[in-house]
């Protein structure tokens, strides 16, 4: 390790005391990846702190030393965005795990970062209440990553993303300060704009989430067609008709294939799609669109419809969809998760479209979408013994995210840029764009140390803002008079 | 040549301001109506060649919020950016600029039975202004407030730059949220040109459940009640002075009304359906000063106590609210007053800004009130607006 690195470990270890500071380079290669395991950096220093104050303390540390930090929860993300820096601290929040108020008059919780985002709502059910952002991953991953990437899941159709159910954070700046970022304060929404900057503009250490209430009642069907097509049909007309399901969910005949394979979901033979509605509210709301849902599947042209009777069988249903990212390495040795998304009604043009990219290239894709929010995950599968065929898949992935960007769309829905997309950035955005996102940054992080390298492609210099003022603050000593 | 001159070069309709036309009493020198958003991009551009202090404006309903800019050399008028870019029905989205007015644009969703679930309290207001005021209603408890529903947002810097951010998916999480900073960020930031909404589909019944309440204790057992039921109400609101508290319930006919009866049922005998909304239903309060107040379910009854029972309020399940006070009200009873709501909505996290108030009495308050990570903000409109000509002094912290 760098001289330079080892007096900045040993500084932290006398301020988290020992056993708190990682450097041994077995250990730290625990930490060399999150969820997207192609991009790895083992880091120079790994810290476990228990507290905001210690957290602010790291924070000043490595700004007077000018080395990088990244802060990471579960390490579950998709897009690198818990990548570490090689010559950098990573601070890992997963030890600061407590509930630390649950309020259901008021409808909230206050959390620490590293609390796991299954365990809210297992903490307020019991209550009847839940925490609605619900990614995959919620059995592990942490509320303060779920801030960070401002994650959705599939339910977000309904109840939003994380944004909407996050109150207010505190929130170490990267000068070391400890803040309050109300989501109804004076001034601007600073945490509006945090929610979802992907850890590049502080990191939060207590995270007020706003709870809701369990729905009375939950239905969920599954449908069967002959072709994506005519799945696409009918969340056409289910989304026309005024429904807003809780979620829609749609997978192609290949990801039935992988889920078959691997979990026995036994979901109707000869489908080229599936797709799953749930509806969740009160019982005589439900009630009435559910009729309403199924006669519209079977308008659209299903075969076959199935409705779960209890919890077991709603299970039943969801268990292929959930799995079926892990079940696509039952059908190939590789693959990449791909996450983009076009508006809804393009849906059938850009599944085609993406049919075609597939033949053309011999590439093999499966589709699973969320498809009430056109956010498609295609899987681009690939045998990474054979020679160049990563290349052609990450040819493929990229380009449907070209699809994406020309139907009017996004390169991401919910796993973030991180640093597998920033390239892709400038394809969704001019550099002015970049730039004035990159204003918030400078005013956050002008020496660019807190998560540097994710999100965008290139950093801006914050220094080079014309007229930026020097000297006393403009503001000073008139800021009591209002 | 002449800021006028130049302006004129660039923009369709530029004239010198007028008194009538003053911001709190700030006389605009020069007043530019761009057509486009070319148009908005070269007025900001001159704009900032010639160091004019520039402050947008919508619908005027909302120029007497906040405190009076330190200068305006230029009002930037968004009345000609006034269209309807796109309504993708099918997808549930709509684009429209900043100076359509927001009952226009509910006209023109309505047509496809859809809506932007915004409240209006101010008739006239455009999109624009709705945004920059961060503008919402009872609906709030639902559909959150503009920065929930923005998915995608153009803007003119203070240097020209158009620069956009979001786009036209509701599910994206590209870049920085820009929506969601400027949503209540009154035009210090930027010029907002238009706007991209998440929209929901019109809702095929509605009803609504109207209680009368006795008193803070009734009032906070009647919105607990409701909030913690499964009927799933679109809007609680509580009504003062008149002490109502209503509920919203959308949804289709059969099911609503259900949902009515279980509603009436859990409030009691006082409680009655409707089809129409209750008096004061998304509307500010009456009154001369008016305080947006930031007060979550469990303060709702410390904070009828300390108003008592004569002072105008509402207040929504979802913690907001805006409290009136009358014309007559002194200076001193104003900061009485807000000093007493910023302790008591203090203690459960709460708070409370003046939006407007007479001149008499705004000299005389803290119309902000403690605002977290001041410093923080100041640092962000340093980086959008360097020399502070964006709307300079009309925001928290003299923003």
């Amino acid at each position: 390790m760098e001289a330079r690195l080892a007096v900045l470990a040993a500084r932290l270890e006398e301020l988290l005391g020992a056993g708190r500071v990682i450097t041994d380079p077995v250990r730290l290669r625990t930490y060399e990846c999150d969820g997207l395991t192609n991009h790895r950096s083992t880091p120079a220093v790994v810290v476990l702190p228990d507290t905001a104050e210690q957290i602010a303390g790291i924070v000043r540390e490595c700004a007077a030393a000018g080395t990088p930090y990244v802060a990471r929860g579960s390490g579950t993300g998709l897009s690198g965005g818990a990548l570490p820096r090689a010559d950098g601290v990573l601070i890992v929040t997963s030890r600061m795990r407590r509930i630390l108020e649950i309020d259901i008059p008021g409808q909230r919780a206050v959390v620490e970062p590293g609390v796991v985002n299954l365990d809210v709502t297992r903490a307020v059910r019991p209550h009847g209440y839940y925490f609605a952002p619900d990614p995959s991953s919620q059995q592990i991953c942490s509320v303060g990553g779920n801030v960070a990437e401002n994650s959705g899941g599939a339910h977000c159709l309904k109840y939003g993303f994380t944004a909407h159910h996050v109150l207010s954070c505190e929130v170490v700046t990267p000068d070391g300060e400890i803040v309050e970022l109300p989501a109804d304060g004076p001034g601007y929404d600073l945490l509006g704009v945090f929610v979802g900057a992907e850890g590049t503009l502080g990191i939060t250490t207590k995270i007020t989430v706003r709870l809701t209430r369990l729905p009375e009642t939950v239905q969920t069907l599954l449908a069967a067609f002959g072709s994506i097509e005519a799945g696409g049909g009918a969340v056409s007309a289910i989304i026309g008709a005024g429904v807003v399901p809780a979620a829609i969910e749609m997978m192609d005949a290949l990801s039935i294939e992988a889920a078959e394979a691997a979990v026995r979901c036994e979901y109707p033979p000869g489908a080229g799609a599936v797709l799953i509605v749930e509806l969740d509210g009160p019982e005589a709301e439900v009630a009435a669109q559910f009729t309403e849902v199924e006669r519209l599947c079977r308008d659209a042209g299903a075969f076959e419809i199935r409705i779960a009777a209890d919890d077991e069988e709603r299970a039943l249903i969801w268990k292929g969809r959930k799995s079926a990212f892990a079940a696509v390495g039952r059908i190939s040795p590789a693959y990449i998760v791909q996450d983009g998304v076009i508006p809804r009604t393009a849906l059938p043009q850009v599944l085609a479209q993406i049919d075609a990219l597939s033949a053309e290239s011999g590439v093999r894709v499966a589709n699973v979408f969320h498809a009430g929010d056109g956010n498609l995950h295609p899987l681009v599968l690939f045998d990474d013994a054979e020679p160049g065929a990563e290349e052609r898949a990450e040819a493929v992935s990229g380009a449907i995210l070209d699809l994406c960007i020309e139907h009017g769309g996004s390169i991401t829905g919910e796993h973030g840029v991180g640093v597998d997309k920033s390239r892709y950035m400038p394809r969704m955005f001019t550099d002015t764009d970049l730039d004035t996102m990159q204003m918030v940054r400078c005013g956050f992080d002008p020496d660019g140390l807190c998560n540097p390298g994710k999100v965008f492609p290139t950093p801006r210099l914050c220094g080079e803002v014309p007229g930026v003022r020097r000297g006393a603050h403009p503001y000073e000593g008139k800021a009591d008079l209002f | 040549m002449r800021p006028l001159d130049a302006l004129a070069k660039v923009c369709g309709d530029v004239r010198p301001g007028e008194p009538a036309e003053g911001v709190l009493g700030v006389e605009p020198a020069l007043v530019a109506a761009p057509e486009n958003v070319t148009e908005a991009a070269d007025v900001m551009r001159v704009a900032a060649e010639n160091g004019l202090a520039v402050v947008p404006r919508g619908a005027e309903t909302r120029l007497d919020w906040g405190a009076p800019p330190e200068r305006c050399d230029l009002l930037v008028d968004t009345h000609r950016l006034d269209g309807l870019i796109e309504h993708a029905a099918g997808d549930l989205v709509a684009k429209a600029e900043a100076g359509l007015p927001m009952e226009r644009l509910a006209e023109k969703l309505a047509e496809r039975d859809q809506r932007l679930a915004l409240d209006v309290p101010l008739p006239g207001s455009t999109v624009g202004g709705t945004i920059a005021t961060g503008a919402a209603g009872p609906l709030r408890s639902l559909y959150g407030t503009p920065r929930s529903l923005v998915i995608g947002l153009t803007i003119v810097r203070a240097d020209g730059q158009v620069a956009r951010s979001g786009g036209k998916v509701v599910k994206n999480v590209a870049g920085y949220d820009l929506g969601r900073l400027f949503s209540g960020s009154f035009g210090t930031l930027g010029l907002i040109v238009d706007a991209t909404f998440r929209l929901h589909p019109v809702p095929a019944a509605t009803a609504y459940v109207v209680c009368a309440v006795s008193g803070p204790e009734d009032a906070h057992d009647a919105v607990q009640t409701v909030l913690h039921c499964a009927v799933a109400p679109s809007a609680v609101e509580y009504i003062g002075p008149s002490g109502t508290v209503a509920v919203l319930l959308e949804g289709v006919p059969d099911g609503v009304a259900a949902r009515a009866r279980q509603t009436a049922d859990l409030l009691g005998e006082n409680a009655e359906i409707s089809g129409t909304a209750p008096d004061g239903w998304g509307r500010y309060p009456d009154g001369t000063t008016l305080i947006d107040i930031s007060a979550p379910p469990p303060a709702l009854r410390d904070l009828l106590t300390l108003l008592g029972p004569d002072i105008a309020v509402t207040w929504s399940g979802s913690g907001h609210g805006h409290v009136g006070l009358p014309a007559e009200s002194t200076p001193d009873e104003v900061a009485d007053v807000l000093g007493r709501l910023r302790d008591a909505l203090g203690r459960h996290r709460g708070g409370a800004v003046v939006r407007y108030t007479p001149e008499e009495v705004r000299g005389e308050i803290d119309l902000w009130g403690p605002v977290p990570a001041l410093a923080l903000m100041r640092r962000v409109k340093d980086q959008f607006d360097p020399d502070h000509r964006l709307s300079p002094g009309r925001f928290a912290g003299g923003i």
